[in-house]
């Protein structure tokens, strides 16, 4: 199929950028969205043009390196799915596709379609963990009985891959969504209780300095997470955070 | 301190203020409904809000207080989240993961808040000018025409209907959305829901049957 692609340019952080047109043409059906970038590339390079910068990494859905606003949505038109699972048959020939870096004044641009995530590390930072004696005695994690319905809780929020689609999605550039379910993999399980208070207010905290809008729940966020993360997740977090503060 | 200055306090601060007005939109809806069904009704209630003192001078000024964190609220939210984005996008498929209220409760709040500039306007200001600036005496019986009679005009009753349309719109998301903001999320959530978007419609339709009924039955004597 042949596309026309409008894709967004930008020498560095520091210089504008704008769209540019491309137009590309042998796109397959089978192939995959950064596949069909790595044509594009290899067309530039061999035009002696400098290629589309992109974040990728492992290419199986699993990372949550690659991003992209598609047409208007992160990781672009299909569900459940990160720009590197999404595929071409999603798109018809004669398609025009604008493709965005992730916005949000949190993300700030480096480079072409790459933006810098480190925000998200920076909440994890703040109270992501547990503090666990790993030198040699470690405590085997199933010691503890834990219910299922409360396991199951926990690992869904962990299957957060840390992308950035919630904040991308959301009119607010809100990063509720991902606070929320690093909070809540560790608000559901016992080995989580001890910094329990400290951890949702250090990340909210950190969330706020980042620079990220306030959540209106309008749900982009759970409707664009390739990981299918629910809102259920940040009333949990909004909970935890009120009981935290209020205890002191 | 950390409570004042998060972003989650202020979920929690425009949630509950948005219940407190819900509550009270129930006594409004209530109340002005007697107008329709029982005139006498409707002015023995008036009279009881317009001259008790609980009313007057310790639920009305919470009242007032509540409308204004709502709608300064509301607006801080919105400077932050539109600082949140310095740089929009070139596509933006807003429709395609919200619906379209949930988007622009800005844009319904501010029709709403011009709603109650036009509404305090016809009632309130008039209410205080006859007690305390014109110091009219007590006279329990003319809350009934008082209100017939704003509705003459169509100008008026128009303005009225297509206010309820947005107030209808902003309380469909707002009114489940709070409950989401003070951390209720759970089995029963569903249900409530239901109930919440039933609120949004019944109520402001409510109000502009009101508004209409009083428009087409004009105190012709």
């Amino acid at each position: 199929m042949k596309l026309y692609l409008k894709i967004w340019r930008q020498k560095d952080a520091s210089t504008p950028g704008k769209i540019v047109d491309y137009t590309l043409d042998g796109v397959e059906g089978d192939m995959s969205f950064l596949e069909m970038l790595d044509i594009l590339n290899e067309d530039l390079i061999s035009k002696g043009e400098e290629p589309v910068e992109f974040d990728h990494d492992c290419r199986e859905g699993i990372c949550g390196t690659c991003s992209l606003q598609i047409n208007g949505e992160p990781h672009g038109p299909d569900r459940l799915v990160t720009t590197c699972q999404l595929h071409m048959r999603k798109f018809n020939d004669g398609d025009t596709i604008v493709i965005e870096p992730f916005r949000a004044k949190a993300f700030p641009v480096i480079k072409d379609l790459i933006v810098d995530r480190s925000a998200f590390d920076r909440i994890q930072q703040a109270g992501g963990y547990i503090s666990v004696n790993t030198s040699g005695n470690t405590i085997d994690a199933n010691t503890i009985p834990i219910n299922k319905y409360d396991a199951d809780e926990a690992m869904d929020a962990a299957t957060c891959i840390g992308c950035g689609a919630c904040v991308a999605a959301c009119k607010n550039a809100s990063a509720m969504l991902f606070t929320s379910a690093k909070v809540s993999q560790f608000a559901l399980l016992p080995q989580g209780q001890v910094e329990a208070t400290e951890r949702v207010q250090n990340m909210v905290r950190q969330m706020d300095l980042e620079g990220f809008g306030n959540c209106t729940n309008t749900g982009a966020c759970e409707v664009e997470c390739p990981k299918g993360i629910s809102l259920t997740n940040i009333a949990r977090m909004n909970r935890e955070y009120l009981s935290a503060t209020l205890k002191g | 301190m950390s409570l004042i200055k998060s972003s989650l306090a202020r979920k929690y601060v425009m949630a509950l203020s948005g219940l407190f007005l819900v509550t009270f939109l129930i006594l409004h809806v209530t109340i002005n409904l007697a107008s329709v069904f029982s005139p006498d009704f409707f002015n023995e209630a008036s009279h009881f809000m317009g001259y008790n003192p609980i009313v007057q001078f310790l639920m009305q000024p919470i009242l007032i207080a509540g409308v204004i964190v709502h709608f300064v609220m509301g607006f801080v939210l919105e400077i932050q989240n539109n600082k949140a984005r310095d740089i929009g996008y070139v596509k933006y498929n807003g429709g395609a993961n919200a619906p379209w209220v949930s988007r622009n409760m800005i844009y319904s709040g501010l029709v709403i808040l011009a709603f109650l500039g036009l509404h305090f306007y016809d009632f309130w200001i008039h209410e205080m000018a006859y007690k305390y600036v014109e110091a009219n005496p007590v006279d329990p019986t003319r809350y009934y025409h008082e209100t017939v009679e704003k509705f003459e005009p169509i100008w008026r009753t128009v303005l009225y209907v297509v206010s309820f349309v947005l107030l209808s719109l902003h309380l469909w998301h707002g009114f489940a959305s709070s409950f989401q903001s003070m951390g209720a999320n759970n089995k029963y959530t569903a249900g409530f829901k239901k109930f919440a978007k039933i609120f949004a419609v019944v109520v402001p339709l409510a109000f502009a049957f009101i508004a209409i009924y009083h428009h087409l039955n004009p105190i012709t004597q």
